[in-house]
Parts: structure tokens; sequence; C-alpha cells
């Protein structure tokens, strides 16, 4: 099995390099594609056979002499490997259709397999070198395509600090790893497991530093929703539904597996980051006019979710409550898989809405529910999933995560029993505003009337992209109708990281899902929708049948003033107005100036509104101030004599000559 | 067994149909008396359900599929919610196949949908609603999540029927007063009673509810009305289900007559609540004023406070 993934890699990075040295004048977007859709569709049915086989390991004699390159599929990678390889089946089948307005080709060709490839390489990564090269190559890639629309400043900016913060985050997993080899210099994944590591604390800290950033743990999420949407959209779907899911593998793997027993408190960093950034991601969102920065935000709330299970995951493992364990880990892995879901549908929605369109700041939208009825009603489903709401796969595993929070009374801690509960807070405060969010986001853009001539020529997309839309909306909707079944699949992967597995579900009776016993709680997703499904075409069908059944059409109403125009519909501004006054106020520290005009005079009355970034405003700012700063004192020393530079080439010798001497 | 349960549950459901109108009838009717007005009669709802389903759509001109969907699915999944909550008996056949918060996830689609319906024609009023609905929402839910917590550490399980079990024995508790009044204020809001909105008006700026179903007429109107009367009779349940759970029978008995005995007084106790929730309801809200929207964030926050202190203090007494 495992040499097929390599095989599968090594094919999609051929095919890059292919595709790099044959131009766009031979290899035709389609060629590209279409392989990459074969190679990724074999490796999601690789990934999901050996979901249920034991550990297969390879050696290869590259990479590092003394150690070769070793690489490992056991249930854990295979889950995330399936993660990669479902959504890169889905991005192809999109892209064979979506790519054709873009101009420059080659610059996304090349880079694109590659970047499967190398995302597919992390999770079969068995020592730290292979690890951090692959890490490497998918960082490099994905900068390639951020920038593949090179000519916006914006996204020149965006690659810019992506760089910076892909660059910062490989170096805290370097050093995290470093630590982990520990004294005798152990860089293979088997030797970590094995060994004892009295720097853990640090360790922790840096795989926060260096996993988090990459996943875009506020306030680490700074570059994601510049870079994420400046990319194609079936990039932006892959980097948003798939790299961050690499992410959070990274972080499973270091602190589940290769870190040894946890103490109890490294639980309460990633669980306070974990519920903050849920509920910050999605308020971004919520204020947030480009479509696709809005779902480039609305993955930090997801990500945020699935760092909340994490942490509960740590607290139940601490304490050597297995059961609880495997049900907080079974959710955080569940809610990964469904958010590549759904998250690829809302991308490749954006993506077809640019297309039709031309725009992609919802301000301007609207209407588009006439013009584009199948892709919406996908893009609704995922909404729908996104928001966590029944019966979809996002409210399953948002369910599963928070029947795992009303364990938490059960940890003997008092610093977890109340944080938890907390935490648990700002998860349903999260999907409360993701609710708002995506009502905003679809209603805005797909409902109401055209708010601008910029949809008045907008077609359905075509066949390849709506497939692909369509297909990713029916899993979101099989999923959450059977969760019985992604636990049952995800088993063997919590087995194997905690010990312990979620009871079996598919066997239980009308397929329900029980995580702990009857009588504590039970959802059945199927039961609900056929039961919703029934009475609803009961009713349409009995008061269609017994009453009326007429329909006149006649202009809108609006309460008696049919005439006003398109301007006077709630904007999104307007819309998130009343949540940007109720929380903006703590969190961007918002604020509005109405300045009316004097009575009896006629001018328009004005409000503006502002808010602050406060994680850029006092994270990132003063970071580049002191840099600033720095590089300014230095600046002079850039200009000196020969005989300058010797002196200060001596005294630094003469120095460390002593530092030397002291030291011994 | 398994056809007798069926019964049972269908009983539940057409109950929740049968009573929810009675339910809002009664509660305009004794508001009115407390206006000392005549009001309409009992039955009023009735009426003017049967005369909106016996006329035709007028439907603008902009209208999607959406639009037109969304009556019969709210309608529907509200149905659904309500039938899942325990009101004469416990442990109903489909009772498990959704938890506290499931059925609270339901509410949240069918306001999910509403609001989106609001936004499809486009209109100023419909806007002022979804965003309203939606702000409330996010203050209503974390709330409702710390109340769940609370009960769920008394209970020990999110399950309506367990919880109703459990809270025969569980005597009286601090922190259960509170968590009530929690749930009173979520309920309050989630209803668009006053003092957070008001169900008798139109044609006002601080109307929320009203403001979103105002493009719809005729039997989608009659679809949505209903679903809003339903939801107020699936609170009313709720809270008796988990706070007043007396009365309610219980799934042991195993043979048919003392099952149906016990069901019956399951029923009249039932009423009974219902007619209390109705009569406190209609005296609380001619008791106090609307609240200016931007108050309302105060007055659900006091619920998640609520919520907080009752666990606090449970777990402070667990531990002494």
């Amino acid at each position: 099995m495992i040499a097929l993934v390599l095989a599968a890699a090594a094919a999609l990075f051929l095919l890059g390099l292919f595709a790099a040295l044959a131009g766009t004048a031979r290899v035709g977007r389609r060629t590209v594609y279409g392989t990459s859709l074969a190679l990724c569709a074999a490796g999601a049915i690789v990934a999901g056979l050996s979901l249920f086989r034991g550990p297969g390991n390879v050696v290869l004699p590259i990479g590092l002499p003394w150690l070769g390159a070793h690489f490992r599929l056991d249930a854990l990678s295979a889950c995330f490997l399936g993660i990669v390889y479902v959504g890169g089946t889905g991005a192809s089948l999109y892209a064979l259709g979506y790519g054709r307005h873009e101009h420059e080709q080659q610059r996304v060709l090349p880079f694109y397999p590659a970047f499967l490839g190398g995302m597919s390489l992390v999770i079969v990564a068995d020592d730290a070198f292979s690890f951090l090269f692959a890490w490497e190559v998918m960082s490099l890639t994905s900068w390639a395509l951020v920038m593949a629309h090179h000519r916006g400043p914006s996204n020149v900016r965006a690659g810019f600090i992506y760089l910076l913060m892909a660059t910062m985050g490989s170096l805290a997993l370097l050093l995290a790893f470093g630590l982990l080899a520990g004294a005798a210099s152990n860089y293979g994944f088997a030797a970590m497991r094995g060994a004892a590591h009295p720097t853990a604390a640090l360790v922790l800290a840096l795989t926060l530093l260096g996993a988090g950033s990459k996943a875009g743990l506020v306030p680490l999420h700074v570059w994601l929703p510049l870079a994420h949407p400046a990319a194609p959209s079936h990039v932006s779907a892959l980097m948003s539904g798939v790299m961050t899911k690499v992410a959070i593998y990274a972080f499973i793997r270091i602190v589940f597996d290769l870190m040894g027993p946890p103490d109890w408190w490294w639980s309460v960093p990633v669980l306070s980051l974990g519920g903050t950034t849920a509920a910050v991601g999605v308020l971004y969102a919520l204020m947030e006019r480009d479509l696709k920065r809005l779902l480039a935000y609305s993955t930090i709330e997801n990500i945020g979710v699935v760092f909340a299970g994490l942490g509960l995951a740590l607290a139940f493992r601490a304490n050597a409550m297995l059961t609880a364990e495997a049900l907080a880990l079974t959710a955080a892995l569940f809610h990964a898989f469904n958010h590549m879901l759904f998250k690829s549908v809302l991308f490749f929605g954006a993506g077809t809405v640019q297309v039709a369109t031309g725009e992609l700041n919802i301000e301007r939208l609207g209407g588009l529910i006439h013009r584009m009825p199948v892709s919406s009603a996908a893009v609704l489903t995922a909404c729908l999933a996104a928001s966590a709401l029944p019966p979809l796969n996002g409210f399953a595993s948002e369910w599963l995560l928070f029947q795992s929070v009303l364990v938490s009374p059960d940890l003997p801690q008092w610093g977890l029993k109340l944080l938890v509960p907390t935490a648990g807070t700002l998860l349903a405060l999260a999907a409360a505003f993701a609710a708002a969010c995506f009502v905003r986001g679809f209603g805005i853009t797909y409902l109401g009337r055209q708010r601008s001539a910029a949809g008045e020529h907008a077609t359905e997309a075509d066949r390849f992209s709506l497939a692909a839309m369509l297909i990713f909306a029916a899993l979101c909707v099989v999923i959450g109708l059977l969760p019985g079944l992604a636990i049952d699949a995800l088993a063997r992967a919590v087995q194997g990281v905690v010990g312990a597995r979620m009871p079996a579900q598919l066997s239980l009776p009308w397929l329900s899902i029980v995580p702990i016993d009857n009588g504590r709680s039970s959802y059945n997703g199927l039961m609900i929708f056929v039961f919703t499904l029934i009475s609803a075409m009961l009713v349409a069908f009995a008061v269609h049948r017994l009453a009326a059944r007429g329909v006149r059409r006649a202009a809108l109403w609006d309460c008696g003033y049919p005439g006003l125009g398109q301007a006077s519909q709630y904007s999104a501004a307007s819309l998130s107005q009343p949540i940007r006054r109720v929380f903006g106020s703590y969190v961007f520290r918002s604020s509005e100036v109405v300045t009316m005009p004097p009575p009896g005079e006629i001018g328009p009355a004005r409000i503006r509104k502002q808010s602050h970034d406060l994680a850029w405003e006092s994270l990132y700012v003063p970071v580049t101030a002191a840099v600033n700063w720095v590089s300014g004192l230095l600046d002079h020393m850039q200009f000196l004599s020969i005989r300058r530079y010797l002196s200060f080439v001596f005294a630094a010798l003469v120095g460390l000559l002593l530092a030397l001497a002291l030291w011994q | 067994m398994t056809f007798e349960a069926l019964i049972w549950q269908g009983i539940q459901m057409m109950l929740a149909l049968a009573l929810a109108p009675l339910l809002t009838g009664l509660v305009r009717k004794a508001k009115a008396r407390l206006l000392r007005r005549r009001g309409a009669p009992l039955l009023q709802p009735y009426r003017d359900l049967r005369r909106l389903l016996g006329k035709d759509v007028v439907l603008a001109d902009n209208a999607s599929w959406l639009f037109r969907v969304a009556p019969y699915v709210i309608f529907a999944l509200t149905w659904v919610a309500a039938a899942l909550v325990p009101t004469f008996s416990t442990g109903l056949m489909f009772s498990w196949s959704g938890d506290l918060i499931a059925i609270i996830a339901l509410l949240g689609s069918v306001r999910f949908l509403q609001a989106l319906a609001a936004l499809d024609i486009g209109t100023s009023f419909g806007g002022i609603g979804s965003s309203r609905e939606m702000m409330f929402a996010s203050l209503a839910e974390p709330a409702m999540n710390m109340l769940v917590f609370t009960l769920a550490l008394v209970a020990r399980s999110t399950q309506l029927s367990t919880i109703a079990n459990v809270m025969f024995g569980a005597g009286l508790r601090v922190s259960l007063a509170l968590a009530l009044f929690g749930f009173i204020i979520v309920a309050i809001a989630e209803n668009a009673r006053i003092p957070v909105d008001n169900p008798a008006t139109h044609l006002e700026l601080t109307m929320v509810h009203e403001a979103m179903v105002l493009e719809y007429s005729g039997r989608h109107l009659a679809m949505i009305e209903f679903a809003a009367m339903i939801k107020l009779l699936l609170y009313v349940s709720l809270i008796g289900c988990i706070f007043f759970p007396f009365g309610m029978a219980q799934d042991e008995q195993a043979l048919l007559l003392p099952r149906i005995l016990a069901c019956g007084i399951g029923l009249a106790c039932y009423a009974a609540k219902l007619a209390f929730a109705g009569l406190a309801l209609a005296l609380f809200e001619t008791s106090i004023a609307k609240m200016r929207v931007f108050r309302v964030p105060d007055f659900i926050g006091v619920a998640l406070m609520l919520g907080l202190l009752g666990t606090l203090l449970l777990f402070v007494s667990r531990s002494l």
C-alpha cells in the first residue's frame, strides 16, 4: 500500500515536471488535471483501503545518508491521506472545467500536481528529514500557486506574508524536531516515539507555532485570508480544505504520537487557542465582503473547532479517560474531513461566481440563484453544513464534539473543569456566528435583487465544475445522514493513537449514533431527515390538494413601497451591523460615527465606521517596527571601509576566543 | 408493541399540531382580557390558518425556488423537532433520534432557512428581520449551550426522556432554578415575544420575526405562522418536560391498559402545564414593555450568566 502511495506521489511530481518542461503549448490543461484526477482517485481508494490494514513501512536510500528516507502508512496517515486525495480528486475534477478564463496556465499547471504530491508525502513521512523536506515542498509549491496572479499588488503582498509565515513555521517545526531527536540525534519517528522528552513544553510551543501557523490559529492566521483567496479557486479549495488538514496532521503526529504521555496542562493552550480561533475567525468572516476571503476566515473558524477537539482529547489523555479521548479525537478528525468537503464546495462555488460575473465583492452581487440554480443548490447545502445545522455532516461532527464537552465534568482538574465549558460556549458562539455568516454570504450573493450590472450575463457553470460541486455536496448529505459510517471508518486511526475507540456504530439499530451509551445521548440524522422529508411532502401535498394551489405573480410588496430600487435592499455590511455593534466593539474596537446635516440643510447624512484588526496591530506591527528599527541601526554598517570591517572581524575573533576560554 | 409505540408517537405528533394554535389563542385571549378587551375567541388562530390556507399565493416576480420551498421545510422541521420533545410520556418510539442539542439545532435550521427566505425578495424589511434574528441567535445559542451543560451536569444526559426521568427525583436545586430562568429568557427570545420582539405589530421598525415574513401570503404564510405556533408549544413543552416533569407517563408499563391510563394522566397534566404557561406568558407580556433592539443582548446575556452560575454552583456543591 505504502509503495502505491509513494508511486502516486512520484507520478504527481513527474506530471508537474512534465508540465513545466513541455510548456502549455503541448501539455493542455486537460492532460494535467485529468491525470491528477486519475492519480488522486486511485490514491483515495488506496487510502480508503489502508484505513483497514496494518501499518506498512518503506525505507528509500535517499535523504540523509545515514538515515535514509523512512515512510510509513498507518491508519492515522491513511485517514489524512484520504482527506488529501479526496480533496484533490474534487479539485482536479472542478479544474477540468474551471481554468478556461485563466490567462497564464503555465503558472499553475506545473505546481498543482507537485503541491498534491508534497502534501501526500508529508503525511506518509516517518522521519524528521523527509517530513520537513515534504513540508517545504508543500509550502513552496503552494506559494507559487498563490503567486499565479502575480501582477496584482495585493497578491504580491499576500505571497510575501505567506512566505514569511511559512518560513517561520518551518523553522519552529525544525527546532521542535531537533528537540525531539534529543542528544542522540535520532531523526526517525520510531526512535522519537520511544525516547523520553524532557523539553516537552518547548516542543509543544514550537509545534503550536509551526503547525498552528500553517493551520491558521489566531493570532498566527494573518497570512491565511490573504493567501488562500489569491490563488485560483480550485487551489484555494485545496489550500483551505486540505493543506490546513496537513498541518493538523502534523500537530497530531507530533503531540499525540511522538511526544509521549501528556501533562494535563498541555490541553489548556490548545483548548483556549482553539475556542478563541473558532469564535474570532468567524467574526472576521462576518465583517468580510470579499467572497473568497470570507470563506478563508471561515476556514480559520473550523480549524479552531478541530483544535478545540484536539485540546479536549489531550485533557482526557492526560487523565487516562480513554473512551472520552477516543470520542473527542474522533470528533476532531471527523470535523476535519467534513470541513474539507463543504469548504471545497464553497470555494468551487466562489470560483463559478467569479467566472460568471467577474466579481467577488458580495456587495455587487445578488440574485444569482435565478441564473445559477444548480450550483446555488450545491452551495446552499455546503452553507448549511458549514453552519453546523442538521441533518448535514457539519452538525454531526460538532454534535460529537459537544458530547465530549459534556463528559468534561469527570475531569479531576479544576482548571479544566471550568475551561472546557467555556470553550464549549465559544464553540456554540462560533456555530451561531457561522450561521449568521453564511446567511449573509449566501443571501447577499445568490438571493435578493442584482446589486450591480456584474451579474447580468451570468450563466450556469460548466459541467465539470457542477459535477465536482454536486458530488461533494451529495457527500456532505450522505455523511450527515450516516455519520456512523465515518465514525467506524475513523475507528482504527483513533485506536492507533488512543488505544481505545468509540463503540461500533453501524451495527446499531436504525443506524443512529450513540457515542457513549443509550441513556446519555443519541442522534439519528437519517431518521430526522426522513421524517422531515415525509412530513414536508405530506403537508405540501395536503395543502395543494385540499386547500388553495393558485399562484399569482406580482411585483414585490415591500410594505406598500414596491417602487424602491435595488439599493434599498439590505447590503452585506448592514446585515452584519447588529453583530458588529454588539461584539465588534470588543474584538475589533469598532465604532460608528454618524454625522447629520443641521436641520434645514439638504446634505446627505454620513456614517463612518472604523474597526481595527487587533491581531495585526498588536502583534505584527510591533514586530515589523522592531525589525525595521534594528535594520535601521545596522544600516550604516553597510558602507564602512575595509579597515573597519577587518577590525570588526578581529574583535569578533578575540571576543569568541575569550568566551571559549572563560567557558572552559 | 412496536405498533403501539408507533401509535403513541403518532398521537404525540398530532397533539403538537392540534394544540399549537390553541396555545397561541389562549395567550392572545388572556392578553386581551388583561387589557380589559374582550379579545378574539380562543379558536381564532385555527380560523386564521384555515382562511390563509384557502387563499392563493401572491408571489413576488423575483421569488426563487427557495422562497417557495422554505415554508414547507420550515413547517416540517419545526414539527419534527416538536415531535421529539416528550409531552405526555417519556421514551416515545423516536425520541432517541435526537437529543436536546439536536432539537435546538433543528430550530437553528429553521431560523437559517427563514432568514434566507427573508432575503430572497430583496426588500429592506426582509433584511432587517434576518439581520436582527441572526444577532439574537448568536446570543441565544451560547446561552442555550451553557444551560444544556448545566442540565447535563445534573442528569448526566442530554436525552430528554432521561432528563425528565432524572428530574422526577431531582428535588429542588438552586442551580436548576437558575437554569429555568435562563431557559425562559431564551424561550422568550426565540419565540419573538415581548420584550424581545412583538408578535402583534406590523410596520414598525422594531419588529424582527414579522419583518422576515412580510412578503409571504396565502398558504405559505399559513405554514410559517403555524410553524411559529408549534415552536411556542415546543418551548413550553421543553420547559415542562425538563423542569416540571410531574404527571408524565413513563415507558415502563408493559400492559396496554395501565399505559393508556398513565398517558391519560400525562395528557391532563400536559394540558394543565400548557394552560399555566400560556397564562403566565400573557401576564408577563402585559406587564413589561418592548425593549430597544440593542438592549436585547443584555437581556439574553442574563441567561448566559445564569447558566454559568448554575454550572459553578453545581461544581462547588459537588466538591463539598
